[in-house]
């Protein structure tokens, strides 16, 4: 009997789902990616439709009215690469819900998943965010200037989150907030506030960004917001700060997988038809080798993001895996989009054509946060 | 389910194995200084003699826990091979094989292998002007009666001193390009077949890497591997399965190379360490200092190359097709073995280039992965002919 304890296998179960995502991000994402980033407008309908084969929001436990499928990084982040393949974009919007769902599962007390989780269990979309991104060009989560101070019962929450996505119609956000004096991913709290909370103040416009166009994302600002002690995640122990930024560094890098993959994916054919002196440029050393590392990277940047996920699914501090993951996939993931373009030459400059749109999208996706959580 | 992870058991071998590692470069400066000597690679660590009961672990944990990948637990050691010499060729235990043993295995007929299964065959196939393009070799095998009569010079033969017998590549039909390559065995002391010279390297000095003359070089029609005369006018054949070796041993060549890095890696964190440089893994880019950005960049391109060599040799493991995830982590761990080893040095400083300790050597001996065992850019036109889906002819 073999036993091989470094093993890439994955279960029947994650097998089906990844047959699923793939499937619906053909059918679905692909071919509505360039409109939606036109228009700055998602369909409500698909992202329903992703819903209802269960590509958010399956962790949630039969007790709360879920499906109660086995709350799995990795499972995540095959459904993660398949939709940001489809579209980065889009992938975010259907996916956004978990970073509010998935931190309750993982940290929420008895009577938050109660209240909170079967209202996100349905096969119909329900809006729900994370804000973590603050007004600042030096974010880092270790030094959020988002306090959260106690006042009696409850906690007052001060500070400006940024680029909360959907925050137009997100029924509830989970705000992550500093909640004492010190610093660091352990001592990060979270607050589940409702859109309709006093001293929350969401800025009528959507936030206009360069990529990730169609995904309605939000100013939030909290002065003097007063969120119950029932409504800290965790209760008193809190949440495992480290734990749930990990979380999002995965789901966020899985997307980038899906995004280099499809980049590579859409420069092959071009450069197979594209003649230039008499034969195809992929017949070209430089191209070729593009490609080659293109492809090379995108496999690379894949098992990165499962060991750092595999770290998660065994209950290990993942810190240092997702440092590290993050770092390469942020790099190679916004080369790939970069290459994929200089590949495509001038037609890579035009909206006729896929590859601008996956160039900002890569950019701006590699340097949030916080959006989906695996 | 996927894990990256060692079990207890596995853990503790690899802590033995980690240790025999350590062992084993105490003579390592010196055979790195003492180039001009050939002794066989148990001989060379005399000291790793007491780390006999590493295998009797390992034969334990298989009768207890069922084998361990084998392909895979290579890899792993290879990958914590240390500062020091020949860990790999101590823990196979396999004293009496080289490369020329592999074409063996992959072409040889059943009666060839049971002939020379016990002899350390080395492979000989770069020429002066030949390397990268392998179909273009020079070398003639002419039949003359009941013999081969091979006429050529072969150079970089790695275990050329130490070996008894070498595969030698030749051409029957040079008008018939790969079609007309076979692989013979020449044993040493058959007259025509000179020994010229042992090389002298930049690293992996304790490699004896030979050239050899041809000259009529008589051999028994029996010689030829896998005994087919035949021309093949479209490819395959010899050539096709010498190739396919390649799957095997190109995950293992990266594995080494990447063994390199990660104990110069080793070196940078201790080295740190002592002088008081804490890695915080958690901070952010204003608080990480230019060492701490440089040591994330060179763990992940460590872990990425580790990887990628860990999913080709699964693959293998699991006996499915692995040639462009070969192609893909040799490519990969050739690159690293560079760019890895020199900033590996670059995070010392000064003092990393000294020859106080082994750092420097391991930024030597890493530097041939990127060579040999196909180029990382011949390893790249592979890639990319697969994903392209272009023969050779296509995307030269």
């Amino acid at each position: 009997m073999e036993v091989l304890m470094i093993t890439f296998e994955l279960s029947k179960e994650q097998n089906l789902i990844l047959k699923s995502a793939k499937e619906f991000a053909a059918k679905e994402l692909r071919d509505i990616a360039r409109d939606c980033d036109e228009e700055n407008a998602i369909p409500k309908k698909v992202l329903d439709k992703a819903w209802e084969v269960g590509l958010a929001n399956s962790a949630v436990p039969e007790a709360y009215d879920g499906i109660g499928m086995k709350r799995s990084a990795i499972t995540n982040v095959l459904i993660g690469e398949e939709l940001g393949y489809g579209c980065a974009t889009l992938a975010t919007a259907i996916m956004a819900p978990s970073a509010f769902i998935n931190p309750l599962i993982d940290f929420g007390t008895e009577d938050q998943k109660k209240k909170y989780l079967p209202q996100y269990a349905g096969e119909k979309f329900v809006p729900a965010a994370m804000a973590l991104q603050e007004n600042t060009f030096t974010f880092d989560p270790t030094d959020m200037q988002t306090k959260a101070d106690k006042k009696g019962n409850d906690w007052v929450i001060k500070g400006v989150k940024r680029l909360v996505p959907l925050g137009s119609t997100a029924n509830h956000f989970l705000v992550l907030a500093r909640t004492g004096k010190d610093t660091g991913l352990a001592n990060i709290g979270a607050f589940i506030v409702p859109r309709n909370a006093q001293g929350l103040t969401i800025s009528e416009e959507n936030e206009k960004t360069m990529g990730l166009k169609a995904l309605p994302s939000s100013r939030l600002t909290f002065n003097d917001c007063v969120v119950p002690e029932a409504d800290k995640l965790g209760g008193d122990q809190g949440i495992d700060g480290r734990r749930l930024i990990n979380s999002i560094r995965v789901g966020n890098c899985s997307l980038s997988v899906g995004l280099s993959k499809a980049v590579t994916d859409l420069s092959i054919p071009y450069a197979k038809d594209r003649i230039a002196f008499d034969e195809p440029i992929a017949k070209k050393q430089i191209i070729a080798i593009y490609l080659a590392n293109m492809y090379i990277e995108t496999e690379n940047m894949r098992w990165m993001v499962w060991k750092a996920a595999s770290q998660l699914d065994g209950g290990k501090d993942a810190t240092r895996a997702t440092t590290v993951m993050r770092h390469y996939v942020n790099k190679y993931a916004m080369k790939i989009a970069d290459d994929g373009v200089q590949i495509y030459g001038g037609h890579g400059y035009i909206r006729d054509f896929p590859l601008e749109m996956w160039l900002r999208n890569a950019r701006t996706l590699t340097v949030l946060d916080g959006m989906i959580a695996a | 389910m996927v894990d990256f992870s060692l079990n207890e058991t596995d853990q503790k071998i690899l802590e033995e194995v980690k240790k025999l590692a350590k062992a084993t470069e105490k003579n390592s400066r010196y055979w790195d200084e003492h180039e001009e000597e050939v002794r066989h690679m148990g001989q060379k660590a005399p000291e790793a003699e007491a780390f006999s009961y590493i295998f009797d672990m390992m034969k334990d944990r298989d009768k207890k826990e069922g084998a361990c990948s084998p392909m895979l637990y290579q890899m792993t050691q290879s990958m914590n091979q240390g500062l020091g010499d020949g860990l790999m060729s101590i823990m196979s235990g396999q004293r009496n094989w080289a490369l020329g043993n592999a074409s063996l295995q992959a072409a040889g007929t059943p009666e060839q292998q049971a002939k020379w299964g016990n002899t350390l065959l080395a492979m000989a196939n770069t020429e002066p002007g030949c390397g990268s393009d392998s179909k273009a070799i020079e070398t003639t095998a002419v039949l003359d009666g009941d013999e081969w009569v091979l006429n050529g010079e072969k150079i970089f033969v790695t275990t050329g001193i130490l070996c008894q017998g070498v595969v030698v590549w030749a051409t029957i039909d040079k008008s018939a390009g790969r079609g007309g390559i076979k692989s013979f065995v020449v044993m040493k002391g058959t007259p025509g077949f000179q020994l010229e010279k042992k090389e002298k390297k930049l690293g992996i000095r304790s490699s004896d890497t030979a050239a050899f003359v041809l000259k009529n070089c008589r051999i028994p029609r029996e010689n030829l591997l896998g005994l087919d005369e035949e021309v093949k006018q479209k490819g395959g054949g010899g050539f096709k399965g010498l190739m396919r070796t390649f799957n095997m041993t190109r995950p293992m060549v990266s594995a080494g190379g990447i063994g390199n890095v990660n104990a110069a890696y080793d070196f940078v964190q201790e080295a740190m360490k002592k002088e008081g440089v804490e890695m915080n893994w958690e901070a952010g880019p204003l608080k990480r200092t230019s060492i701490q950005d440089k040591m994330i960049e060179l763990e992940s391109q460590i872990q990425a190359a580790s990887l990628s060599t860990l999913r080709a040799a699964w693959l293998a493991e699991k006996g499915q097709p692995n040639n462009l995830e070969s192609a893909m982590c040799k490519s990969k761990g050739g690159e690293i073995s560079r760019t890895g080893a020199q900033l590996a040095i670059e995070l010392l400083g000064a003092l990393g280039i000294t020859q106080d300790q082994l750092v420097e050597k391991a930024f030597r001996d890493a530097r041939i992965t990127d060579i040999y065992e196909g180029t990382g850019e011949i390893n790249r036109l592979v890639v990319a002919r697969a994903i392209l889906g272009y023969t050779s002819e296509d995307l030269m």
